[in-house]
């Protein structure tokens, strides 16, 4: 990470008796995208808008630039935020709307103009200027409401799930010009987000937050690889489940025995939570492979093939390992000439260590 | 901002004081004072105020207050249920047959007269209602009657028809609105599950329309009895209403306190019957799932 | 479809039930006779002259136009005030209040009329056009927060927030967002409270005292035969003046939802 912009120090927020934000401390760094995510009520709206000025809270600190924003206001905050709800003014002109917060600034008339124009062609909205607000698109509200805010230069740029009222085509392509408008103006973008794809997808570094608290932060590869834990992998993409036991700790790490798969070592970051003794591995469905005829892997298990889901691109198995009550999930690419395993089949499944996590 | 907001409440409250002061001072400090005067009594000229249940003794057992109370409390029930009876399917028609786009303006068409003067709407009822009026020229001149009809002015019909008619879009509006809230799913629904189009209106949409017609029902009703102008004017002898004896005794017979005590039993029965219907409503809907 | 059929005749025969007062109106006013009867005798504009030449009616005319106009604007700042703390705020007591500040709506209006009365008296104040105002005020503020409501929940509430992350004072932010939103509703809240301010009689006629509004003298007129043509002509005026300034109002509280880019979702209540 680069120097810090916003530092979270311990902040907690109260609603009544609800407590709302249990305890944050980050830091989020200069030019940094990073997004804030979490299932509907974990409090990631509530931190973004703090952030804003729109919540105070209840004890702790935020600094941006190493400014403490306690009693100051959000006009007066280098902050400028896109809204979920996009709120374009309905009465004014898209330039108008872009232009509104230059109100105050001491640039000419013609330059306010020239700055409208760069901001909306910045966002691909080049001529549209004089239409009227309300006759906008989902899409087209969404870029006046980044060309409205950029255009103040702020330090921090906060988008309050700006893309869940987009369908699935207009949300693929704005993730991607997203990304590209923050790389281009250098500005530290943070988002907040329930879908983790898009996360995934956006950003530099990710905080996971539950029931008010950050349950992980780090970058997008080391969230999917190594989920601090198991309700973090739950819900971050597909995740199987087997019982596993500690036996006997290593030089690296400790010995691990996983039921239906067998014994192997796993090294201490893959054990985040402590050394419990008994608990369960997570393991990712692409990191289990059916082997097919003739095929051999450093590590194999016996299983059986209990339900196929077909995708396309991808097959879907739900297996039981020998020996395990329960299935797993192992997606398989499907490869011209590659056969596709029925259910009640016997098959052989591959696992490799290094992609497995240990939970108590 | 900052801290500040964290006063939510506060600042709601400061910023409704100034209606909420204007409505204390004007209407809860002098409906109190109806109450407090209403204890008191008219010694000629003066007002004695020494504490006296005297006023209600008086209103509770002479007739003529009793006659009027009740005849008052019949014709309200009487408005409300014609008002609401041929209000409903005005509704009906504006919120399930209109087009979109043009309810608005069938709103609008039947709100106009209601914002025309009250007065003279009632004094024209008055016109069309006489014994050589409209309504008694045409059926004489069709035939269907020989002698003008009498029954139509200066008695309580009179105040029924002019009452119903002044408080019509009162009784629509409400309705409406609860008829458009109704998920028009709903209704398919009942259908598919095998309801006649009656069945569908009587299981479906009466139920769910309910609380729009209790709203008419109060809306109607409470305002009515206390009217003045519409027995004064269409109502004769046998139309007069208990507001028509508050005026009389505070101007005619400058009895204040006695018109106070009048103003407030009006005020308790109206209030008992409202509540009393709401409550009784809520129970229903209660049981009725 | 026949009860379709049977629906709308109902409606367009209901339709002329409202409306059949209002029709007769104008057919007498311009009737050349004094008896208020069928059949009309011929065209004349002689009531429309007498009603100049009344002095009293003129008296009677200015009162209204004061009181109305006081009425409306003073309605709709309370209004304002009302809409504005229940689209926004949660405070205790929130419902109580907002109840008791529409309480007039449905409250008798002799029992407002009489309770002001006896205040005042009881205070020792005489009766003029500003008891008639204070009176007209509690009646009109209610329909005032019903029309405002509209405008003032339909408000989004990141608009504001908006303008104000944009750098806007939240003094700012209401003069350039919410004002502007909601500048529809304030207008149409001042035409309704005038229109009503204008026609309302009982209150008037109690706490008028010696200043008669155009009710409070239509209502002493009634008692003359003779006069009852003049009044329909005055009556004519009135109506007309109620059905213009409605016209407008909707067309503003129309305009209003236009601007806002929200669908209409019925009248004034």
């Amino acid at each position: 990470m680069t120097r810090p912009i916003i530092e979270l120090r311990n902040v907690h927020k109260y609603y009544g008796d609800y407590h709302a934000l249990r305890g944050i401390t980050a830091d989020i760094g200069a030019g940094e995208f990073f997004s804030l995510l979490g299932p509907s009520g974990c409090g990631k709206t509530t931190l973004l808008r703090a952030i804003a000025g729109f919540e105070d809270i209840s004890s702790g600190a935020i600094l941006i630039d190493h400014r403490e924003m306690e009693g100051v206001p959000p006009n007066k905050r280098p902050t400028n935020m896109v809204f979920q709800s996009y709120a374009i003014f309905p009465h004014l002109s898209v330039a108008q709307n872009v232009g509104f917060g230059l109100r105050r600034s001491p640039m000419s008339g013609e330059e306010k103009r020239k700055a409208v124009a760069e901001a909306l062609e910045m966002v691909g909205l080049g001529g549209y200027g004089a239409r009227a607000a309300h006759a906008l698109s989902g899409g087209q509200r969404q870029r006046v409401a980044l060309a409205r805010a950029l255009i103040l230069k702020p330090k921090v740029l906060l988008l309050d799930e700006p893309l869940s009222a987009l369908d699935k085509k207009m949300r693929e392509q704005m993730q991607h010009e997203l990304r590209r408008l923050q790389r281009q103006v250098g500005i530290t973008f943070i988002l907040v987000t329930h879908d983790q794809e898009e996360a995934l997808i956006m950003s530099d570094r990710i905080a996971v937050m539950f029931e008010g608290s950050v349950a992980q932060l780090t970058d997008p590869q080391t969230l999917y690889r190594r989920p601090a834990t198991r309700r973090v992998g739950e819900f971050i993409g597909m995740m199987n489940f087997l019982p596993a036991k500690l036996s006997g700790e290593t030089s690296g790490g400790a010995m691990v025995e996983v039921a239906g798969l067998g014994t192997a070592e796993l090294l201490s970051d893959q054990i985040p939570e402590g050394r419990a003794r008994e608990g369960s591995i997570g393991v990712r469905p692409e990191s289990l492979t059916i082997l097919h005829e003739g095929q051999t892997a450093p590590r194999e298990a016996n299983a059986e093939v209990v339900e196929r889901t077909y995708y396309g691109d991808m097959t879907y198995y739900d297996v039981r390992p020998e020996g395990v009550d329960g299935t797993v999930s192992v997606s398989m690419r499907n490869m011209p000439g590659r056969r596709v395993s029925e259910p009640g089949e016997r098959v052989r499944l591959a696992w490799d260590p290094a992609a497995m996590v240990f939970f108590p | 901002m900052g801290r500040l907001m964290r006063t939510d409440g506060a600042r709601g409250l400061a910023l409704v004081s100034p209606p909420l002061l204007y409505a204390i001072l004007m209407l809860a400090a002098p409906l109190l004072m109806i109450v407090l005067t209403s204890f008191w009594t008219q010694n000629f000229m003066e007002i004695d105020r020494s504490f006296t249940l005297a006023n209600y003794r008086e209103a509770f057992t002479d007739p003529l207050y009793r006659t009027l109370m009740l005849r008052s409390l019949r014709i309200s029930g009487l408005v409300t249920l014609v008002t609401v009876l041929t209000a409903f399917p005005i509704a009906y028609f504006v919120s399930f047959h209109v087009a979109p786009e043009r309810k608005s303006l069938w709103l609008f068409l039947i709100t106009i007269p209601f914002w025309t003067s009250y007065l003279i709407r009632v004094f024209l009822w008055r016109v069309i209602l006489a014994f050589d009026g409209p309504v008694n020229g045409t059926l004489i001149g069709l035939g269907i009657i020989d002698q003008p009809l009498s029954f139509i002015l200066y008695n309580a019909n009179a105040v029924i028809i002019t009452l119903a008619h002044a408080f019509a879009p009162f009784a629509i509006l409400p309705i409406f609105v609860s008829l458009e809230r109704i998920d028009r799913s709903l209704l398919e629904a009942a259908r598919d599950l095998g309801e006649s189009t009656a069945m569908t209106f009587l299981r479906v949409t009466l139920p769910l329309a309910a609380p729009g017609v209790l709203a008419a029902i109060l809306i109607v009703f409470i305002p009515t009895i206390g009217d003045y102008v519409t027995p004064r004017l269409v109502g004769g002898s046998g139309g007069t209403m208990i507001a028509n004896m508050i005026y009389a005794q505070i101007f005619d017979l400058n009895d204040r306190p006695m018109g106070a005590t009048l103003a407030v039993c009006a005020m308790a029965v109206v209030g008992t019957i409202a509540v009393a219907l709401i409550l009784l409503s809520r129970r229903w809907t209660r049981t009725g799932g | 479809m026949t009860g379709k059929r049977v629906l709308t005749a109902y409606a367009v025969l209901y339709l002329l039930f409202l409306y059949a007062p209002i029709v007769l109106l104008p057919l007498f006013a311009f009737n050349d006779g004094t008896v208020i009867a069928f059949p009309l005798r011929g065209f004349t504009l002689e009531w429309f002259e007498e009603l100049t030449r009344t002095a009293a009616l003129h008296q009677a005319t200015l009162n209204s136009l004061v009181i109305a106009s006081s009425t409306s604007v003073l309605a709709t700042c309370l209004g304002m005030f009302a809409a504005r703390a229940g689209a926004r705020f949660r405070f205790p007591g929130k419902g109580g209040i907002l109840g008791f500040i529409m309480l007039p709506l449905v409250l008798p209006e002799i029992i407002v009329a009489i309770s002001l009365l006896v205040v005042l008296l009881q205070l020792g104040l005489s009766l003029s056009i500003w008891t008639v105002v204070a009176g007209h005020v509690l009646i009109c503020t209610p329909f005032a927060v019903a029309i405002l409501n509209g405008s003032f929940a339909g408000l989004d509430r990141s608009l504001e927030e908006a303008a104000v992350d944009l750098g806007e004072t939240p003094l700012s932010t209401f003069r350039l967002v919410t004002l502007p939103l909601v500048t529809p509703g304030i207008v149409a809240s001042l035409l309704i409270c005038f229109t009503i301010s204008l026609d309302e009689f009982i209150i008037a006629f109690f706490l008028s005292g010696n200043q008669p509004t155009l009710p409070v003298y239509l209502w002493s007129q009634l008692r003359f035969p003779g006069r009852l043509p003049i009044i329909f002509a005055l009556g004519t005026i009135l109506v007309c003046l109620s059905v213009g300034l409605l016209v407008a109002a909707e067309i503003f509280r129309r305009r209003g939802l236009r601007k806002a880019g929200l669908k209409d979702t019925g009248g004034f209540l």
